[in-house]
Protein backbone atom coordinates (compact mmCIF):
# COMPACT_ATOMS: atom_id res chain seq x y z
CA UNK A 1 0.00 0.00 0.00
CA UNK A 2 1.30 3.43 -0.97
CA UNK A 3 0.69 6.40 1.32
CA UNK A 4 -0.26 9.20 -1.05
CA UNK A 5 -0.74 12.86 -0.21
CA UNK A 6 -4.52 12.32 -0.64
CA UNK A 7 -4.42 9.56 1.95
CA UNK A 8 -2.71 11.92 4.40
CA UNK A 9 -5.55 14.41 3.83
CA UNK A 10 -8.11 11.64 4.43
CA UNK A 11 -6.38 10.61 7.68
CA UNK A 12 -6.38 14.25 8.80
CA UNK A 13 -10.14 14.36 8.22
CA UNK A 14 -10.76 11.12 10.15
CA UNK A 15 -8.66 12.31 13.08
CA UNK A 16 -10.13 15.84 12.99
CA UNK A 17 -6.63 17.28 12.89
CA UNK A 18 -4.73 19.58 10.54
CA UNK A 19 -1.03 18.87 10.02
CA UNK A 20 1.25 21.88 9.58
CA UNK A 21 2.22 22.17 5.89
CA UNK A 22 5.92 21.51 6.63
CA UNK A 23 5.08 18.24 8.45
CA UNK A 24 3.03 16.62 5.69
CA UNK A 25 5.93 15.16 3.74
CA UNK A 26 7.49 13.72 6.90
CA UNK A 27 4.16 12.23 8.04
CA UNK A 28 3.75 10.65 4.61
CA UNK A 29 7.20 9.00 4.69
CA UNK A 30 6.85 7.97 8.36
CA UNK A 31 3.53 6.27 7.67
CA UNK A 32 5.06 4.53 4.66
CA UNK A 33 7.92 3.24 6.82
CA UNK A 34 5.51 1.98 9.48
CA UNK A 35 3.57 0.04 6.85
CA UNK A 36 6.78 -1.44 5.44
CA UNK A 37 7.84 -2.51 8.90
CA UNK A 38 4.53 -4.25 9.48
CA UNK A 39 4.74 -5.83 6.04
CA UNK A 40 7.64 -7.94 7.23
CA UNK A 41 5.01 -10.00 9.05
CA UNK A 42 3.52 -11.09 5.75
CA UNK A 43 6.80 -12.82 4.90
CA UNK A 44 6.00 -15.40 7.59
CA UNK A 45 4.42 -18.67 6.56
CA UNK A 46 1.15 -18.79 8.56
CA UNK A 47 -0.26 -21.81 6.74
CA UNK A 48 -2.33 -23.92 9.13
CA UNK A 49 -2.07 -21.53 12.09
CA UNK A 50 -5.32 -20.57 13.81
CA UNK A 51 -5.91 -16.79 13.97
CA UNK A 52 -5.62 -15.58 17.54
CA UNK A 53 -7.83 -12.77 18.81
CA UNK A 54 -6.16 -12.31 22.17
CA UNK A 55 -2.77 -12.85 23.75
CA UNK A 56 -4.16 -14.31 26.99
CA UNK A 57 -5.41 -17.90 27.14
CA UNK A 58 -8.58 -16.79 28.94
CA UNK A 59 -12.29 -16.61 28.17
CA UNK A 60 -15.43 -15.49 30.03
CA UNK A 61 -14.04 -13.05 32.55
CA UNK A 62 -17.17 -11.22 33.63
CA UNK A 63 -18.50 -9.34 36.61
CA UNK A 64 -21.89 -9.52 38.34
CA UNK A 65 -24.53 -6.86 37.60
CA UNK A 66 -24.18 -4.99 40.89
CA UNK A 67 -24.18 -1.21 41.17
CA UNK A 68 -21.16 0.52 42.72
CA UNK A 69 -20.98 4.26 43.42
CA UNK A 70 -20.04 6.53 40.55
CA UNK A 71 -17.62 9.40 41.11
CA UNK A 72 -18.71 12.98 41.84
CA UNK A 73 -19.58 15.09 38.80
CA UNK A 74 -16.89 17.62 39.71
CA UNK A 75 -14.27 14.84 39.45
CA UNK A 76 -15.72 13.68 36.14
CA UNK A 77 -15.44 17.25 34.89
CA UNK A 78 -12.08 18.04 36.53
CA UNK A 79 -10.13 17.93 33.27
CA UNK A 80 -12.81 19.48 31.06
CA UNK A 81 -11.46 22.45 29.08
CA UNK A 82 -14.90 24.05 29.38
CA UNK A 83 -18.05 23.21 31.29
CA UNK A 84 -21.49 24.58 32.01
CA UNK A 85 -24.10 23.40 34.55
CA UNK A 86 -22.17 20.14 35.06
CA UNK A 87 -22.10 19.43 31.33
CA UNK A 88 -18.93 19.25 29.26
CA UNK A 89 -18.97 22.14 26.83
CA UNK A 90 -17.52 21.41 23.39
CA UNK A 91 -17.56 23.17 20.02
CA UNK A 92 -20.89 22.94 18.24
CA UNK A 93 -21.18 19.37 16.92
CA UNK A 94 -24.58 18.97 15.33
CA UNK A 95 -25.14 18.11 11.68
CA UNK B 1 -45.86 12.28 -18.90
CA UNK B 2 -48.22 9.50 -17.92
CA UNK B 3 -47.09 7.54 -14.92
CA UNK B 4 -46.78 3.96 -16.06
CA UNK B 5 -44.62 2.62 -13.26
CA UNK B 6 -45.96 1.47 -9.94
CA UNK B 7 -43.44 1.39 -7.16
CA UNK B 8 -42.54 -0.89 -4.32
CA UNK B 9 -40.92 0.30 -1.08
CA UNK B 10 -38.21 -1.94 0.38
CA UNK B 11 -37.05 -1.46 3.96
CA UNK B 12 -34.74 -2.93 6.54
CA UNK B 13 -34.56 -1.94 10.20
CA UNK B 14 -31.80 -1.43 12.73
CA UNK B 15 -33.35 -1.43 16.17
CA UNK B 16 -31.30 -0.35 19.18
CA UNK B 17 -32.58 -1.62 22.49
CA UNK B 18 -31.23 -0.60 25.90
CA UNK B 19 -30.96 -3.65 28.11
CA UNK B 20 -32.63 -3.66 31.54
CA UNK B 21 -29.42 -4.28 33.47
CA UNK B 22 -28.76 -2.44 36.72
CA UNK B 23 -25.25 -1.42 35.66
CA UNK B 24 -23.45 -0.33 32.52
CA UNK B 25 -21.87 -2.82 30.15
CA UNK B 26 -18.21 -2.30 31.17
CA UNK B 27 -18.40 -0.62 34.61
CA UNK B 28 -20.57 -0.67 37.72
CA UNK B 29 -22.22 2.75 37.25
CA UNK B 30 -26.01 2.72 37.40
CA UNK B 31 -28.06 2.66 34.18
CA UNK B 32 -30.95 4.52 35.80
CA UNK B 33 -32.62 6.94 33.36
CA UNK B 34 -32.13 10.66 33.97
CA UNK B 35 -30.12 11.91 36.92
CA UNK B 36 -28.15 15.16 37.04
CA UNK B 37 -25.65 15.47 34.18
CA UNK B 38 -22.46 13.42 34.55
CA UNK B 39 -23.42 11.91 37.91
CA UNK B 40 -23.65 8.29 36.65
CA UNK B 41 -20.05 8.25 35.47
CA UNK B 42 -16.68 6.83 36.43
CA UNK B 43 -13.18 6.71 34.90
CA UNK B 44 -14.14 3.67 32.75
CA UNK B 45 -17.24 5.08 31.05
CA UNK B 46 -15.67 8.51 30.56
CA UNK B 47 -12.62 6.98 28.86
CA UNK B 48 -9.88 8.04 31.28
CA UNK B 49 -6.41 6.80 30.32
CA UNK B 50 -5.31 3.48 31.76
CA UNK B 51 -8.72 2.06 32.70
CA UNK B 52 -9.88 -1.41 31.72
CA UNK B 53 -13.43 -2.48 30.87
CA UNK B 54 -15.03 -5.34 32.79
CA UNK B 55 -17.93 -7.09 31.05
CA UNK B 56 -21.33 -7.31 32.77
CA UNK B 57 -22.43 -10.97 32.74
CA UNK B 58 -26.10 -10.01 32.54
CA UNK B 59 -25.55 -8.33 29.14
CA UNK B 60 -24.51 -11.66 27.64
CA UNK B 61 -27.43 -13.44 29.34
CA UNK B 62 -29.93 -10.91 27.98
CA UNK B 63 -28.46 -10.92 24.47
CA UNK B 64 -28.70 -14.74 24.34
CA UNK B 65 -32.29 -14.58 25.60
CA UNK B 66 -33.22 -12.01 22.95
CA UNK B 67 -31.59 -14.17 20.28
CA UNK B 68 -33.38 -17.35 21.31
CA UNK B 69 -36.74 -15.57 21.57
CA UNK B 70 -36.31 -14.33 17.98
CA UNK B 71 -35.26 -17.73 16.61
CA UNK B 72 -31.58 -16.87 16.12
CA UNK B 73 -28.54 -19.10 16.17
CA UNK B 74 -26.22 -18.20 19.05
CA UNK B 75 -22.58 -17.56 18.20
CA UNK B 76 -20.64 -19.68 20.68
CA UNK B 77 -17.29 -17.93 20.27
CA UNK B 78 -17.74 -14.18 20.70
CA UNK B 79 -15.45 -11.20 20.51
CA UNK B 80 -15.82 -7.46 20.75
CA UNK B 81 -14.47 -4.99 18.20
CA UNK B 82 -13.63 -1.32 18.30
CA UNK B 83 -15.54 1.02 16.05
CA UNK B 84 -13.48 4.19 15.85
CA UNK B 85 -15.04 7.55 15.26
CA UNK B 86 -14.40 11.01 16.53
CA UNK B 87 -17.47 12.64 18.00
CA UNK B 88 -18.06 14.20 21.43
CA UNK B 89 -20.74 11.67 22.43
CA UNK B 90 -17.96 9.07 22.74
CA UNK B 91 -15.27 10.04 25.25
CA UNK B 92 -12.97 7.15 24.24
CA UNK B 93 -13.31 8.10 20.54
CA UNK B 94 -14.37 4.51 19.88
CA UNK B 95 -17.44 2.43 20.57
CA UNK B 96 -17.04 -1.16 21.72
CA UNK B 97 -19.31 -3.21 19.46
CA UNK B 98 -19.31 -6.53 17.61
CA UNK B 99 -18.58 -6.53 13.89
CA UNK B 100 -17.03 -9.88 13.01
CA UNK B 101 -18.76 -12.25 15.40
CA UNK B 102 -22.18 -10.90 16.49
CA UNK B 103 -23.73 -12.91 19.33
CA UNK B 104 -26.92 -13.91 17.41
CA UNK B 105 -27.52 -14.60 13.72
CA UNK B 106 -30.14 -15.84 11.25
CA UNK B 107 -33.35 -15.39 13.20
CA UNK B 108 -36.79 -14.12 12.33
CA UNK B 109 -40.17 -12.97 13.56
CA UNK B 110 -43.53 -13.84 11.98
CA UNK B 111 -45.90 -10.95 11.27
CA UNK B 112 -49.18 -10.42 9.43
CA UNK B 113 -48.26 -9.51 5.86
CA UNK B 114 -49.66 -6.41 4.16
CA UNK B 115 -51.88 -8.35 1.74
CA UNK B 116 -53.10 -10.80 4.43
CA UNK B 117 -51.45 -14.04 5.48
CA UNK B 118 -48.21 -14.36 7.42
CA UNK B 119 -44.65 -13.53 6.55
CA UNK B 120 -41.31 -13.94 8.27
CA UNK B 121 -39.12 -10.88 8.77
CA UNK B 122 -35.57 -12.17 8.82
CA UNK B 123 -33.16 -11.07 11.53
CA UNK B 124 -29.69 -10.83 10.05
CA UNK B 125 -27.92 -10.43 13.38
CA UNK B 126 -28.05 -9.11 16.94
CA UNK B 127 -24.90 -7.67 18.42
CA UNK B 128 -23.91 -6.22 21.80
CA UNK B 129 -22.52 -2.71 22.12
CA UNK B 130 -22.37 0.34 24.37
CA UNK B 131 -24.59 3.41 24.13
CA UNK B 132 -23.11 6.88 23.59
CA UNK B 133 -23.55 10.04 25.67
CA UNK B 134 -26.24 12.63 25.13
CA UNK B 135 -25.57 15.89 23.30
CA UNK B 136 -27.63 19.01 24.00
CA UNK B 137 -27.32 22.13 21.91
CA UNK B 138 -26.72 25.26 23.99
CA UNK B 139 -28.13 28.25 22.09
CA UNK B 140 -26.55 30.76 24.51
CA UNK B 141 -22.96 29.80 23.76
CA UNK B 142 -23.75 28.13 20.41
CA UNK B 143 -21.85 25.14 21.77
CA UNK B 144 -22.70 21.53 22.48
CA UNK B 145 -23.24 20.34 26.04
CA UNK B 146 -22.33 16.71 26.78
CA UNK B 147 -23.79 14.40 29.43
CA UNK B 148 -22.13 10.96 29.74
CA UNK B 149 -24.73 9.33 32.02
CA UNK B 150 -25.99 7.21 29.12
CA UNK B 151 -22.50 6.45 27.90
CA UNK B 152 -21.80 2.74 28.41
CA UNK B 153 -25.41 1.68 28.94
CA UNK B 154 -25.66 -1.77 27.29
CA UNK B 155 -27.43 -2.02 23.96
CA UNK B 156 -28.32 -4.78 21.59
CA UNK B 157 -28.69 -3.79 17.96
CA UNK B 158 -31.16 -5.97 16.08
CA UNK B 159 -30.54 -5.82 12.35
CA UNK B 160 -33.33 -7.11 10.11
CA UNK B 161 -33.15 -8.30 6.52
CA UNK B 162 -34.65 -5.90 3.93
CA UNK B 163 -37.97 -7.75 4.17
CA UNK B 164 -40.44 -4.91 4.78
CA UNK B 165 -42.73 -3.63 2.01
CA UNK B 166 -44.98 -1.20 3.89
CA UNK B 167 -45.18 1.03 6.97
CA UNK B 168 -47.77 -1.35 8.46
CA UNK B 169 -45.36 -4.26 8.27
CA UNK B 170 -42.69 -2.19 10.01
CA UNK B 171 -45.07 -1.21 12.81
CA UNK B 172 -46.30 -4.80 13.28
CA UNK B 173 -42.72 -6.02 13.49
CA UNK B 174 -41.77 -3.34 16.02
CA UNK B 175 -44.85 -4.07 18.13
CA UNK B 176 -44.03 -7.79 18.13
CA UNK B 177 -40.39 -7.20 18.86
CA UNK B 178 -41.25 -4.84 21.71
CA UNK B 179 -43.71 -7.33 23.21
CA UNK B 180 -41.19 -10.19 22.99
CA UNK B 181 -38.40 -8.16 24.61
CA UNK B 182 -40.71 -6.98 27.39
CA UNK B 183 -42.00 -10.50 28.05
CA UNK B 184 -38.53 -11.98 28.38
CA UNK B 185 -37.57 -9.05 30.58
CA UNK B 186 -34.48 -7.89 28.69
CA UNK B 187 -35.70 -4.31 28.14
CA UNK B 188 -38.53 -2.01 29.17
CA UNK B 189 -38.61 -0.73 25.55
CA UNK B 190 -39.79 2.77 26.50
CA UNK B 191 -39.60 4.71 23.27
CA UNK B 192 -40.14 8.05 25.01
CA UNK B 193 -36.99 7.40 27.09
CA UNK B 194 -35.07 6.17 24.07
CA UNK B 195 -34.73 2.59 25.26
CA UNK B 196 -36.06 1.38 21.88
CA UNK B 197 -34.89 3.32 18.81
CA UNK B 198 -35.33 2.36 15.18
CA UNK B 199 -33.31 3.43 12.14
CA UNK B 200 -34.92 2.69 8.79
CA UNK B 201 -33.09 1.89 5.57
CA UNK B 202 -35.47 2.61 2.71
CA UNK B 203 -35.35 2.37 -1.07
CA UNK B 204 -37.96 2.14 -3.82
CA UNK B 205 -38.00 0.11 -7.04
CA UNK B 206 -40.45 -0.60 -9.85
CA UNK B 207 -42.83 -3.43 -8.95
CA UNK B 208 -41.45 -6.68 -10.34
CA UNK B 209 -37.81 -5.60 -10.19
CA UNK B 210 -35.47 -7.84 -8.24
CA UNK B 211 -32.74 -5.20 -7.82
CA UNK B 212 -32.63 -2.84 -4.87
CA UNK B 213 -32.72 0.91 -5.45
CA UNK B 214 -30.33 3.32 -3.73
CA UNK B 215 -31.27 3.54 -0.07
CA UNK B 216 -31.41 6.30 2.46
CA UNK B 217 -31.22 5.83 6.21
CA UNK B 218 -33.65 7.66 8.49
CA UNK B 219 -33.00 8.43 12.13
CA UNK B 220 -34.68 10.43 14.86
CA UNK B 221 -38.07 8.78 15.19
CA UNK B 222 -39.50 8.41 18.66
CA UNK B 223 -42.93 6.85 18.17
CA UNK B 224 -44.63 4.26 16.00
CA UNK B 225 -46.82 6.97 14.47
CA UNK B 226 -43.79 9.10 13.57
CA UNK B 227 -42.16 6.03 12.01
CA UNK B 228 -45.22 5.38 9.83
CA UNK B 229 -45.32 9.02 8.71
CA UNK B 230 -41.58 9.05 8.03
CA UNK B 231 -41.79 5.91 5.88
CA UNK B 232 -44.69 7.23 3.81
CA UNK B 233 -43.06 10.65 3.44
CA UNK B 234 -39.67 9.26 2.39
CA UNK B 235 -41.15 6.71 -0.09
CA UNK B 236 -43.09 9.52 -1.72
CA UNK B 237 -40.01 11.73 -1.90
CA UNK B 238 -37.88 9.03 -3.53
CA UNK B 239 -40.61 8.13 -6.06
CA UNK B 240 -40.95 11.80 -7.01
CA UNK B 241 -37.17 12.13 -7.48
CA UNK B 242 -37.12 9.05 -9.74
CA UNK B 243 -40.22 9.99 -11.72
CA UNK B 244 -38.70 13.36 -12.47
CA UNK B 245 -35.66 11.56 -13.86
CA UNK B 246 -33.45 12.24 -10.85
CA UNK B 247 -31.24 9.95 -8.77
CA UNK B 248 -31.68 9.08 -5.11
CA UNK B 249 -28.54 9.94 -3.15
CA UNK B 250 -27.28 7.53 -0.55
CA UNK B 251 -27.41 9.56 2.63
CA UNK B 252 -28.61 9.71 6.20
CA UNK B 253 -31.78 11.75 6.68
CA UNK B 254 -33.35 13.12 9.81
CA UNK B 255 -37.14 12.89 10.06
CA UNK B 256 -38.73 16.09 11.34
CA UNK B 257 -42.17 15.06 12.54
CA UNK B 258 -43.33 18.66 13.00
CA UNK B 259 -42.50 19.59 9.43
CA UNK B 260 -43.68 16.19 8.14
CA UNK B 261 -40.53 15.94 6.01
CA UNK B 262 -37.02 14.46 6.14
CA UNK B 263 -33.78 16.40 5.74
CA UNK B 264 -30.34 15.23 4.62
CA UNK B 265 -27.89 14.86 7.52
CA UNK B 266 -24.65 13.65 6.05
CA UNK B 267 -23.75 12.13 2.76
CA UNK B 268 -22.47 8.56 2.80
CA UNK B 269 -19.87 9.33 0.11
CA UNK B 270 -17.61 10.84 2.72
CA UNK B 271 -18.96 8.37 5.22
CA UNK B 272 -17.10 7.53 8.39
CA UNK B 273 -14.30 5.08 8.07
CA UNK B 274 -14.69 3.20 11.32
CA UNK B 275 -11.33 1.35 11.17
CA UNK B 276 -12.73 -1.64 13.04
CA UNK B 277 -10.30 -3.91 14.83
CA UNK B 278 -10.62 -6.58 17.56
CA UNK B 279 -10.95 -5.01 21.02
CA UNK B 280 -7.68 -5.82 22.82
CA UNK B 281 -8.96 -4.93 26.31
CA UNK B 282 -11.67 -7.60 26.40
CA UNK B 283 -11.15 -11.31 26.17
CA UNK B 284 -13.38 -13.63 24.16
CA UNK B 285 -16.65 -15.06 25.47
CA UNK B 286 -17.44 -18.71 24.99
CA UNK B 287 -21.06 -19.77 25.29
CA UNK B 288 -21.64 -23.45 26.02
CA UNK B 289 -24.40 -25.67 24.62
CA UNK B 290 -25.56 -26.16 28.18
CA UNK B 291 -25.89 -22.42 28.80
CA UNK B 292 -27.91 -22.02 25.60
CA UNK B 293 -30.24 -24.90 26.53
CA UNK B 294 -30.72 -23.62 30.08
CA UNK B 295 -31.54 -20.15 28.77
CA UNK B 296 -33.96 -21.58 26.22
CA UNK B 297 -35.72 -23.55 28.95
CA UNK B 298 -35.95 -20.50 31.19
CA UNK B 299 -37.77 -18.36 28.61
CA UNK B 300 -41.35 -17.54 29.61
CA UNK B 301 -44.28 -18.26 27.31
CA UNK B 302 -43.80 -15.86 24.38
CA UNK B 303 -46.60 -13.59 23.08
CA UNK B 304 -47.22 -15.70 19.97
CA UNK B 305 -47.73 -18.89 21.99
CA UNK B 306 -49.95 -17.01 24.45
CA UNK B 307 -52.07 -15.63 21.62
CA UNK B 308 -52.68 -19.11 20.25
CA UNK B 309 -53.48 -20.51 23.68
CA UNK B 310 -55.91 -17.67 24.47
CA UNK B 311 -57.84 -18.57 21.32
CA UNK B 312 -57.72 -22.36 21.54
CA UNK B 313 -58.03 -22.85 25.31
CA UNK B 314 -59.79 -19.74 26.57
CA UNK B 315 -62.05 -19.12 23.59
CA UNK B 316 -61.04 -15.49 22.99
CA UNK B 317 -61.41 -14.08 19.48
CA UNK B 318 -58.27 -13.86 17.31
CA UNK B 319 -58.45 -10.08 17.45
CA UNK B 320 -58.86 -9.81 21.24
CA UNK B 321 -56.08 -12.35 21.81
CA UNK B 322 -53.73 -10.44 19.50
CA UNK B 323 -54.46 -7.11 21.17
CA UNK B 324 -54.03 -8.37 24.73
CA UNK B 325 -50.80 -10.27 23.98
CA UNK B 326 -49.31 -7.18 22.33
CA UNK B 327 -48.40 -5.89 25.79
CA UNK B 328 -46.81 -7.56 28.78
CA UNK B 329 -48.90 -5.28 31.00
CA UNK B 330 -52.26 -6.11 29.39
CA UNK B 331 -51.34 -9.79 29.71
CA UNK B 332 -50.52 -9.28 33.40
CA UNK B 333 -53.88 -7.53 33.90
CA UNK B 334 -55.66 -10.38 32.10
CA UNK B 335 -53.83 -13.27 33.73
CA UNK B 336 -53.91 -11.95 37.29
CA UNK B 337 -57.70 -11.71 37.13
CA UNK B 338 -58.01 -15.03 35.32
CA UNK B 339 -56.00 -16.66 38.11
CA UNK B 340 -58.40 -15.04 40.61
CA UNK B 341 -61.21 -17.01 38.98
CA UNK B 342 -63.00 -14.44 36.80
CA UNK B 343 -64.25 -15.60 33.37
CA UNK B 344 -61.72 -15.12 30.53
CA UNK B 345 -64.22 -13.59 28.11
CA UNK B 346 -65.53 -11.12 30.65
CA UNK B 347 -62.00 -9.91 31.51
CA UNK B 348 -61.15 -9.70 27.81
CA UNK B 349 -64.31 -7.67 27.14
CA UNK B 350 -63.36 -5.20 29.85
CA UNK B 351 -59.80 -4.89 28.54
CA UNK B 352 -60.92 -4.48 24.93
CA UNK B 353 -63.66 -2.04 25.97
CA UNK B 354 -63.10 0.19 28.99
CA UNK B 355 -59.36 -0.33 29.48
CA UNK B 356 -58.53 0.37 25.81
CA UNK B 357 -60.89 3.36 25.79
CA UNK B 358 -59.31 4.87 28.90
CA UNK B 359 -55.79 4.24 27.51
CA UNK B 360 -56.70 5.90 24.26
CA UNK B 361 -58.50 8.85 25.92
CA UNK B 362 -55.61 9.52 28.29
CA UNK B 363 -52.88 8.90 25.70
CA UNK B 364 -51.23 6.42 28.07
CA UNK B 365 -49.33 3.23 27.29
CA UNK B 366 -50.35 -0.01 29.07
CA UNK B 367 -47.16 0.17 31.20
CA UNK B 368 -48.47 3.41 32.66
CA UNK B 369 -51.65 1.89 34.11
CA UNK B 370 -51.45 3.01 37.71
CA UNK B 371 -54.14 0.91 39.38
CA UNK B 372 -53.88 -2.47 41.07
CA UNK B 373 -54.75 -5.14 38.51
CA UNK B 374 -57.01 -6.99 40.97
CA UNK B 375 -59.37 -4.00 41.01
CA UNK B 376 -60.65 -4.93 37.55
CA UNK B 377 -61.62 -8.35 38.89
CA UNK B 378 -63.27 -6.74 41.90
CA UNK B 379 -65.48 -4.70 39.56
CA UNK B 380 -66.34 -7.74 37.45
CA UNK B 381 -67.20 -9.60 40.66
CA UNK B 382 -69.56 -6.86 41.85
CA UNK B 383 -71.37 -6.94 38.50
CA UNK B 384 -71.61 -10.74 38.61
CA UNK B 385 -73.14 -10.61 42.08
CA UNK B 386 -75.59 -7.92 40.92
CA UNK B 387 -74.17 -5.54 43.52
CA UNK B 388 -73.73 -2.83 40.90
CA UNK B 389 -75.04 -2.43 37.38
CA UNK B 390 -72.78 -2.68 34.36
CA UNK B 391 -73.19 1.05 33.74
CA UNK B 392 -72.22 1.91 37.30
CA UNK B 393 -69.20 -0.40 36.95
CA UNK B 394 -68.04 1.51 33.88
CA UNK B 395 -68.27 4.80 35.74
CA UNK B 396 -66.43 3.38 38.73
CA UNK B 397 -63.70 2.02 36.45
CA UNK B 398 -63.00 5.56 35.26
CA UNK B 399 -62.09 6.51 38.83
CA UNK B 400 -60.10 3.30 39.29
CA UNK B 401 -58.10 4.05 36.12
CA UNK B 402 -57.61 7.74 36.79
CA UNK B 403 -57.08 7.75 40.54
CA UNK B 404 -56.21 4.16 41.33
CA UNK B 405 -58.97 3.91 43.95
CA UNK B 406 -60.28 0.63 45.33
CA UNK B 407 -63.63 0.02 43.57
CA UNK B 408 -65.21 -1.85 46.49
CA UNK B 409 -64.58 1.08 48.85
CA UNK B 410 -65.53 3.57 46.16
CA UNK B 411 -68.91 1.90 45.63
CA UNK B 412 -69.45 1.76 49.38
CA UNK B 413 -68.47 5.38 50.03
CA UNK B 414 -70.50 6.77 47.14
CA UNK B 415 -73.51 4.59 47.89
CA UNK B 416 -73.61 3.13 44.38
CA UNK B 417 -74.89 -0.35 45.20
CA UNK B 418 -77.83 -1.58 43.18
CA UNK B 419 -81.09 -1.22 45.06
CA UNK B 420 -82.17 -4.82 45.52
CA UNK B 421 -85.06 -4.04 47.79
CA UNK B 422 -87.95 -4.41 45.27
CA UNK B 423 -90.25 -2.53 47.64
CA UNK B 424 -88.01 0.54 47.40
CA UNK B 425 -87.74 0.19 43.63
CA UNK B 426 -91.49 -0.12 43.34
CA UNK B 427 -92.08 2.94 45.49
CA UNK B 428 -89.73 5.04 43.38
CA UNK B 429 -91.39 3.92 40.17
CA UNK B 430 -94.85 4.62 41.52
CA UNK B 431 -93.79 8.18 42.23
CA UNK B 432 -92.50 8.57 38.67
CA UNK B 433 -95.75 7.18 37.24
CA UNK B 434 -97.83 9.57 39.38
CA UNK B 435 -95.76 12.55 38.28
CA UNK B 436 -95.90 11.75 34.55
CA UNK B 437 -99.56 11.17 33.79
CA UNK B 438 -99.13 12.43 30.20
CA UNK B 439 -96.52 9.78 29.36
CA UNK B 440 -98.62 7.12 31.02
CA UNK B 441 -101.58 8.06 28.79
CA UNK B 442 -99.38 8.06 25.70
CA UNK B 443 -98.07 4.60 26.57
CA UNK B 444 -101.58 3.31 27.07
CA UNK B 445 -102.58 4.69 23.67
CA UNK B 446 -99.78 2.56 22.15
CA UNK B 447 -96.71 4.81 22.11
CA UNK B 448 -93.73 2.56 22.98
CA UNK B 449 -91.45 5.59 23.21
CA UNK B 450 -93.31 6.81 26.28
CA UNK B 451 -92.26 3.63 28.09
CA UNK B 452 -88.59 4.35 27.37
CA UNK B 453 -89.07 7.81 28.83
CA UNK B 454 -90.65 6.40 32.00
CA UNK B 455 -87.85 3.84 32.36
CA UNK B 456 -85.33 6.66 32.01
CA UNK B 457 -87.08 8.75 34.65
CA UNK B 458 -87.29 5.77 37.01
CA UNK B 459 -83.59 4.96 36.58
CA UNK B 460 -82.78 8.59 37.25
CA UNK B 461 -84.95 8.58 40.40
CA UNK B 462 -83.04 5.47 41.51
CA UNK B 463 -79.71 7.14 40.58
CA UNK B 464 -78.89 4.33 38.18
CA UNK B 465 -78.62 1.85 40.99
CA UNK B 466 -81.36 -0.52 39.89
CA UNK B 467 -81.21 -3.26 37.33
CA UNK B 468 -82.93 -1.85 34.18
CA UNK B 469 -84.68 -5.16 33.47
CA UNK B 470 -86.23 -5.23 36.93
CA UNK B 471 -87.33 -1.61 36.54
CA UNK B 472 -88.96 -2.36 33.17
CA UNK B 473 -90.78 -5.36 34.54
CA UNK B 474 -92.13 -3.48 37.58
CA UNK B 475 -93.11 -0.50 35.45
CA UNK B 476 -95.06 -2.69 33.02
CA UNK B 477 -96.76 -4.37 35.93
CA UNK B 478 -97.86 -1.02 37.41
CA UNK B 479 -99.06 0.26 34.05
CA UNK B 480 -101.01 -2.96 33.55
Amino acid sequence: MVITDELVTYLEALGRIKLPEESRAKAQSDLQEILQYIDTLSELDTEGIEPMSHALPLTNVMREDEVAPSIPAEDVLANAPAQKDNYFLVPRSFD
Amino acid sequence: MAKTTSWETVMGLEVHVELATKTKIFCSCTTEFGGDPNTHCCPVCTGMPGVLPSLNRQVVNYAVKAGLATNCTITQYNKFDRKNYFYPDLPKAYQVSQLYLPICRNGGIEIEAEGGGKKIIGIHEIHMEEDAGKLVHDPWTDSTMVDYNRCGVPLIEIVSEPDFRSANEVIRYLEKLKAILQFIGVSDCKMQEGSLRADINLSVRPVGSDKFGTRTEMKNMNSFKAIARAINGESKRQIEVLEEGGVVKQETRRWDDNKDASFAMRSKEDAQDYKYFPEPDLIPIEISDEFIENTRNSLPELPEAKRQRYVSELGLSEYDAAQITSSKYLVALFEENLAAGYPAKEIANWIMGEVMRMLSDSGKEPEEMGFEYKYLGALIGMVQKNEITRNTAKKVFKSVFEEGCDPVKYVEENNLKTVTDTGAVKAAIEEVVAANQKSVDEYKSGKEKALQYLIGQSMRALRGKADPQTVTAILKEILG
